[in-house]
């Protein structure tokens, strides 16, 4: 039964299909770093792990010995560090991978793992693990290297915001529950006043009002307190934004009903005021809420390795990346990236510049070669002597581009701040000539409706209806996979008229066609995924994922030729897999796609790996029409015959286009004054996607993170795109149509108070409705629109 | 009328007495992770003995 011909085999400690098996225990395991964590787990009595979910581990990638060895540079710990004393220190790891109950446990359970940890606590929802330990038996270094053994490798991030963010949100809910608090006993207490009540008993009605004063005051000077704060500084930058009708709205009925309960006037309407500053705050939750589902982060620091191994007084330590001074002997290990530009001072390296030029080929550099920035050593360690310091180089110069930072609220004025503008000054100058009318015509009425009027025409309607239209567009979108920064960008999504597609990662993506070349058995295939699955080469782990035969036999003198390609003896055959020349194969037609193979200095045929090209992408690009611009793509150029099966000829095929090219590119459209929309796969375009008015990031791996995007689109919704811009259009016109109706209202209700008819009361009461129905009218419209558009998903 | 002055006196009081305990349960981090004590506490805890 455990006879298993096909791939259903799963690794007992991650879950993932094995693609060759290490038994140990009677389990099988999909790699060495699964088998190592079962073992370690085993060793210290600790397979309770497996208990509580079923193969709960994380696939472990190869895992660098010094990774973490930065942590221990005294400026980083003391950055990072909660508590720090001679025996005692607390640190918090934001871990991604926590997801089990398993997690919980292990992380839990990590004293019994290292000595010197005290006590380790998990945050599940925030994926946070607080460790206490005593820094004299354990480093901090040590921790992380333990922690990514397991599987639970921590990110660190040295601009630690997370937290403030977590208390801001904390306080908006506390002032949401004494407003709600506030709002619902102050109805209770006006209850005798809604049924009219209030000639049989004054004295208890008097009670009420006081009672009512009291409860509203928390609710508007704690609740409420970011509407007069935020009114206030809009005031001093001499501008005046939604929260300034707001705030004076709140402090007339405050005013207002204050006056008239003190007088004895009646019982004012704290009610409606109350109430207001509850659902304001709900709209600023919801609208909180949207945002927090995507944490962008932006910091570009995080793509370098924090720290590298630097030569000093004898000995490599590591240190901070922007401490690096000219000169500086640096080493370097495979995958790693180089923080800034260098010489190189080793015999010869590789470094794959995918993340600069998109070209994901090694290039091979010999002593003495500058080596840039951003480039990815592929092969053995390399020293490096720095030449200018990172803050200089290539490619922070590209993510420093003057044009970097999106013109925001500046240009894009959001339409509620222009909407609000007009009408604060509108409100205000007809409260200021209904005041002065009624002055003369009956001056002891003044001030009933002058309070009217500004009560009546409070915005709230039109604060909410942004919030609450792209808060659920944004989460619609999300639904469907397509994740936006912020809600601006929907506004920004409507108004694009441009398209340029990046190639690969987007029309076409990772997963390969790959077809043989040649004979093979059966057998020898199974030798070459074995072969080719020891490389981290992209293509040779393309060929590895492809072929389907498994093998046991054992390598024997593997031997990896950077760029060239890699040899072993596998049942006494010498196998070489690798480049045209490397293998023999003369003639073969050397390309970047194709991997031959050799068997006993035979040539035997080769691999041809293509990329495909999205099956949705045509279809895509009909529908969209005229507004698709270009292709832009750092490739070579003969992929263009199969592009132009995809694009139409009016489209642009550009190719060998460098990052920077690429932005120029974008730049030269936006001064066509077109609205440019770039959709790229991540790190090469980044420069792009960030000077377009909207940068998409397209992937197929929910875990990569492109920083210089507006937003995150999953590769199997890319058909899907122009759905999501018919959407943004549309959200931007049922907004318009909520402005259009609470408008209606507030003109109607306006007149009427200005003719002095309505009273504050009705005002007040008139006031909430036109929100809610604003409110229910976008989030409905909202969604139903999505729903249609999305029907047959 | 006085009994429903008490009587208002009272409800409010225990009103506030909620209001105070939710602002004290969300302040002392309560609401921070709703999933994970849940399950700690199934958590067999004989290891904790050899701390």
């Amino acid at each position: 039964m455990d006879v298993t011909v096909n791939e259903k085999v799963v690794c007992y400690h991650c879950g993932q299909p094995c693609e060759e098996i290490f038994l140990q225990d009677d389990k099988s395991f999909c790699c060495y770093g699964c088998k190592t964590v079962y073992e370690i787990l085993n060793e210290h009595n600790l397979c309770e792990y497996y208990a509580f979910d079923k193969n709960p581990g994380v696939t472990l990638r190869h895992v660098s010995e010094e990774t973490y060895a930065f942590l221990d540079e005294r400026k980083i710990r003391k950055q990072l560090l909660e508590f720090d004393s001679a025996n005692f220190s607390r640190i918090r790891f934001y871990v991604p991978n926590i997801h089990c109950i398993s997690c919980i446990w292990l992380l839990e359970n990590l004293q019994k793992l290292q000595t010197g940890v005290l006590k380790s606590e998990v945050n599940f929802s925030g994926k946070i693990v607080r460790i206490d330990f005593n820094p004299e038996q354990v480093s901090l270094s040590k921790l992380g290297q333990l922690l990514t053994s397991l599987g639970y490798a921590p990110r660190i991030n040295l601009k630690e915001e997370n937290q403030s963010v977590s208390i801001s949100s904390k306080q908006l809910i506390i002032k949401l529950a004494i407003a709600g608090f506030a709002f619902g006993n102050v109805m209770l207490l006006s209850f005798p006043e809604y049924l009219g009540l209030n000639e049989s008993d004054l004295a208890l009605q008097r009670l009420f009002s006081w009672l009512n004063i009291i409860l509203a005051l928390p609710a508007i000077f704690y609740s409420g307190q970011e509407f007069f704060i935020n009114a206030w500084k809009s005031f001093k930058q001499k501008q005046i934004n939604i929260d300034v009708p707001i705030a004076v709205g709140l402090l007339a009925l405050l005013v207002r009903s204050t006056f008239d309960i003190t007088t004895n006037n009646g019982p004012g309407y704290l009610d409606s005021l109350t109430g207001l500053i509850f659902f304001l705050l709900i709209g600023r939750w919801f609208q909180s809420k949207t945002y927090d589902s995507l944490a962008f982060d932006r910091d570009y620091k995080s793509y370098f390795p924090l720290a590298v191994q630097r030569w000093k007084e004898n000995e490599w330590c590591p240190v901070v990346v922007y401490e690096l001074e000219p000169q500086d002997i640096i080493r370097i290990r495979n995958m790693e990236i180089v923080p800034a530009d260098s010489m190189l001072r080793s015999d010869e390296a590789y470094f794959d510049y995918s993340f600069v030029t998109g070209e994901s080929k090694p290039v091979k550099a010999t002593k003495g070669a500058l080596v840039y920035a951003g480039g990815k050593l592929v092969g053995h360690p390399v020293e490096l002597v720095v030449q200018k310091k990172t803050a200089q180089s290539q490619l922070t110069s590209l993510w420093n581009e003057a044009a970097f930072r999106k013109p925001n609220e500046s240009v894009y004025k959001k339409i509620i701040d222009r909407a609000a503008h007009r009408f604060t000054w509108i409100v205000l100058a007809l409260a200021v000539g209904t005041g002065v009318f009624w002055y003369y015509y009956n001056a002891y009425q003044m001030w009933l409706v002058l309070t009217s009027v500004l009560m009546v025409a409070c915005p709230c309607a039109l604060a909410l209806a942004a919030p609450f239209t792209y808060g659920n567009m944004l989460r619609v979108f999300g639904r469907y996979g397509f994740y936006l920064k912020n809600a601006d960008v929907i506004e920004r999504l409507a108004a694009i008229n441009a398209l340029v597609f990046d190639k690969t990662g987007t029309i076409t993506y990772g997963a390969s066609a790959v077809t043989f070349k040649g004979v093979l058995s059966v057998q020898e295939q199974g030798w070459i995924k074995l072969l080719a699955s020891t490389s981290t080469h992209p293509l040779s782990k393309l060929v590895a994922q492809h072929i389907t035969q498994k093998s046991d036999a054992v390598l024997i003198g593997l031997k990896e030729f950077p760029g060239k390609g890699i040899q072993a003896v596998v049942a006494g055959k010498n196998i070489r897999v690798g480049s045209a020349t490397f293998t023999g194969n003369a003639g073969g037609g050397e390309t970047n796609s194709r991997v031959f193979v050799a068997i006993d200095g035979l040539a035997r045929g080769y691999y041809e790996i293509e990329t495909s090209i999205r099956p949705e992408a045509k279809g895509l690009v009909t529908r969209l029409g005229s507004v698709v611009k270009a292709l832009l793509s750092g490739d070579q150029p003969m992929e263009a015959i199969r592009m132009q099966t995809v694009f139409p000829p009016s489209v642009q095929l550009l190719f060998n286009q460098s990052p920077h090219i690429k932005l120029n590119f974008i730049s030269e459209l936006q001064k066509q004054n077109y609205k440019v929309m770039m959709i790229g796969d991540g790190l090469n375009d980044s420069g792009a996607l960030q000077q377009s008015d909207v940068g998409i990031a397209v992937t197929d791996d929910t875990g990569v993170f492109t920083p210089a995007s507006d937003g995150i689109l999953a590769g199997n919704m890319l058909g899907k795109l122009d759905s999501f811009l018919r959407l943004a259009k549309k959200s931007t016109a049922i907004l318009k149509t909520g402005f259009v109706i609470s408008f209606c209202y507030n003109a109607i209700a306006l007149s009427v108070a200005m003719s002095g008819l309505l009273t504050p009361l009705i005002a007040a009461i008139l006031m909430p409705i036109s929100s809610v129905s604003v409110v229910s009218f976008t989030s409905l419209a909202v969604n139903w629109v999505a729903r249609k558009e999305f029907k047959n998903l | 009328m006085l009994i429903i002055v008490l009587l208002i006196l009272i409800s409010l009081t225990i009103a506030i007495v909620f209001l105070v305990a939710f602002v004290w349960s969300m302040r002392s981090g309560q609401f921070d992770d709703t999933y994970g004590p849940s399950v700690r506490i199934l958590f067999d805890d004989k290891k904790k003995k050899d701390l």
